[in-house]
């Protein structure tokens, strides 16, 4: 399009739209609901407790690791896009005919190239997380466990018994 | 012309809007109704017929609620993480073809636009729970991002593979190119010419076998990237009571609820685009019975709506596989998490990188 609003434009109109409709909920919201704040109401949520302390906990670190990790890949996917469209132009390839191998063999080492930065990390143990253990309880009881066996197996002799014998009864 | 183009796009804002909030009162009654279904119970059943006011009724509640903003919350950020949200995903529809003719600014970098703008969705969750000064809602929103931003990488690898074969980063040429309006022919696996066929057997997930894991690829992704279950870990009930907008009430609850079924919407629609052949037919031509000329078209009414159904209906199936998938797994652990999408999806989406190159250049004779 020559005139008129570019298609730009038309996506600053939805970025404003958005905005108005949220503002238009706003403001219905500030006509109709009660607005009676007290201390009580304006505590932070801590599941019915008093908060402790503040909420600047620490957090695992491994998510700044992922953070670093996702840029990198993400700028390598911003020069992927416009790559994408041309690779395999037909007009291109009809003057010049080698030019989609060698499109695609120069992207392939910009991305094996990154592949190997994926390999590294990996191999350096940056995409473990902290997995949970299973804990064997402790236990502390003065009874012998042979005890305990000894009666399982009582037990569970005479009741093998009894089904056999009922089975067989009628 | 610079007034009715503007007002013409004014009409598609507010009707995009409209649609939205309309489809999230259906979305959160439907997927009420098939959790239930999925669990034997019978769901929600007071309010109207079957309980099919019950969401109009919850939205209605939640605006007329105090707004409250917690005493040590950080009122800017606070206040403004639910404007960014939900502005960041609506923005996305404006480069969605919804019909052979409508799309609200079909500029040439279209899915990278949208890639880049729901992107800024995760600077809103950031702030919502850096804002809010709420444990719960601080280790929510640090799971949230990083969780996104790794999912980010195999969905836009995944839509490059797609963009490859169809040589445009524009969603209503990449439409336009699965179906009998094609500007370039369309041959299926290479082999024959399907151009005047169309219907399913020009999809690009049938045409290009090899997308089929890739489409599985963006599925999951996808969950992962709009924080539903088995991917819900932002939002873990048990642990983390409800994660990033654990302190938000009222209509910023609604909001940020509008913006999480607007971008459920949003990625199925893509997907339904990129993979099922977008607002085409899926009735093929047989012969002298021309079922994809006679339900779908260009230019007329009964074209445009014809193209809005088919859409709609390939974008609503995938959002029913979406809550059927909630309602079957379990929730992955946070070390699941990175696992899967690191070590398993962005090396299998690099593949079919190769692979889509390599097939695409065999096509056009290239190689």
């Amino acid at each position: 399009m020559n005139h008129g609003i570019s298609e730009f434009g038309h996506v600053l109109l939805y970025l404003a739209g958005g905005a108005i409709f949220i503002g238009l909920i706003a403001l219905l919201n500030k006509l109709l609901a009660p607005n009676h704040p007290n201390p009580e109401k304006l505590t932070t949520y801590e599941c019915g407790e008093d908060p402790v302390g503040n909420a600047n906990v620490q957090f695992n670190i491994r998510f700044y690791v992922v953070g670093l990790i996702f840029l990198i890949f993400d700028v390598e996917i911003l020069f992927l896009f416009p790559w994408a469209t041309i690779f395999a132009d037909v007009k291109i390839i009809q003057n010049v005919p080698l030019w989609g191998v060698f499109a695609l063999a120069e992207m392939s080492i910009f991305v094996v190239i990154l592949l190997l930065g994926l390999l590294y990390v990996w191999v350096k143990g940056d995409l473990e997380w902290i997995k949970p253990e299973a804990l064997e309880p402790e236990r502390i009881n003065p009874v012998p466990d042979s005890l305990y066996e000894e009666i399982n197996r009582k037990y569970t002799y005479q009741s093998t018994v009894k089904k056999t014998q009922a089975g067989v009864t009628p | 012309m610079v007034l009715s183009s503007g007002i013409l796009v004014l009409i598609q804002v507010a009707a995009t809007f409209t649609f939205i909030a309309l489809f999230t009162l259906w979305a959160v009654y439907a997927e009420r109704k098939v959790s239930a279904w999925i669990q034997d119970r019978i769901g929600p059943m007071e309010v109207g017929p079957h309980g099919a006011f019950q969401t109009a009724a919850d939205i209605l509640k939640l605006i007329l609620k105090e707004s409250i903003i917690p005493a040590a919350a950080q009122p800017l950020l606070f206040i403004a993480a639910p404007i960014v949200i939900f502005v960041s995903v609506f923005a996305g529809y404006a480069a969605l073809p919804v019909g052979p003719d409508i799309i609200a600014s079909s500029f040439s970098v279209g899915v990278l636009y949208i890639i880049a703008i729901i992107a800024v969705d995760v600077i809103g969750l950031l702030s919502a729970g850096w804002g809010s000064s709420n444990k719960y809602a601080l280790l929510g929103s640090v799971r949230a991002v990083a969780q996104m931003i790794s999912y980010e990488i195999p969905t836009a690898l995944i839509i490059i593979a797609t963009v490859m074969m169809t040589g445009s980063l524009n969603l209503q040429v990449i439409a336009l190119r699965q179906g009998i309006f094609s500007d370039v022919p369309v041959h299926l696996w290479g082999m024959m010419d399907i151009t005047h066929v169309g219907g399913f057997l020009s999809w690009n997930i049938v045409r290009y076998p090899h997308l089929i894991p890739a489409f599985i690829i963006f599925f999951i992704s996808t969950l992962a990237e709009c924080n539903r279950a088995p991917f819900d870990l932002p939002e873990a009930e048990s642990e983390l009571v409800s994660g990033f907008h654990v302190e938000y009430s009222g209509y910023r609850f609604a909001v940020i609820f509008l913006a999480e079924y607007a971008k459920m919407l949003l990625v199925c629609l893509i997907g339904a685009i990129l993979f099922f052949g977008g607002w085409n037919t899926p009735l093929p031509n047989i012969g002298s019975l021309s079922l994809a000329e006679w339900t779908s078209g260009t230019g007329t009414i009964a074209a445009t709506l014809w193209g809005v159904c088919w859409l709609l209906l390939k974008g609503v199936l995938l959002i029913l596989l979406q809550m059927w998938v909630r309602w079957t797994y379990p929730r992955l652990r946070m070390d699941q998490l990175t696992t899967l999408c690191w070590k398993y999806l962005i090396p299998g989406s690099i593949l079919i990188f190769f692979l889509s190159g390599i097939i695409r250049l065999w096509e056009v004779g290239g190689l």
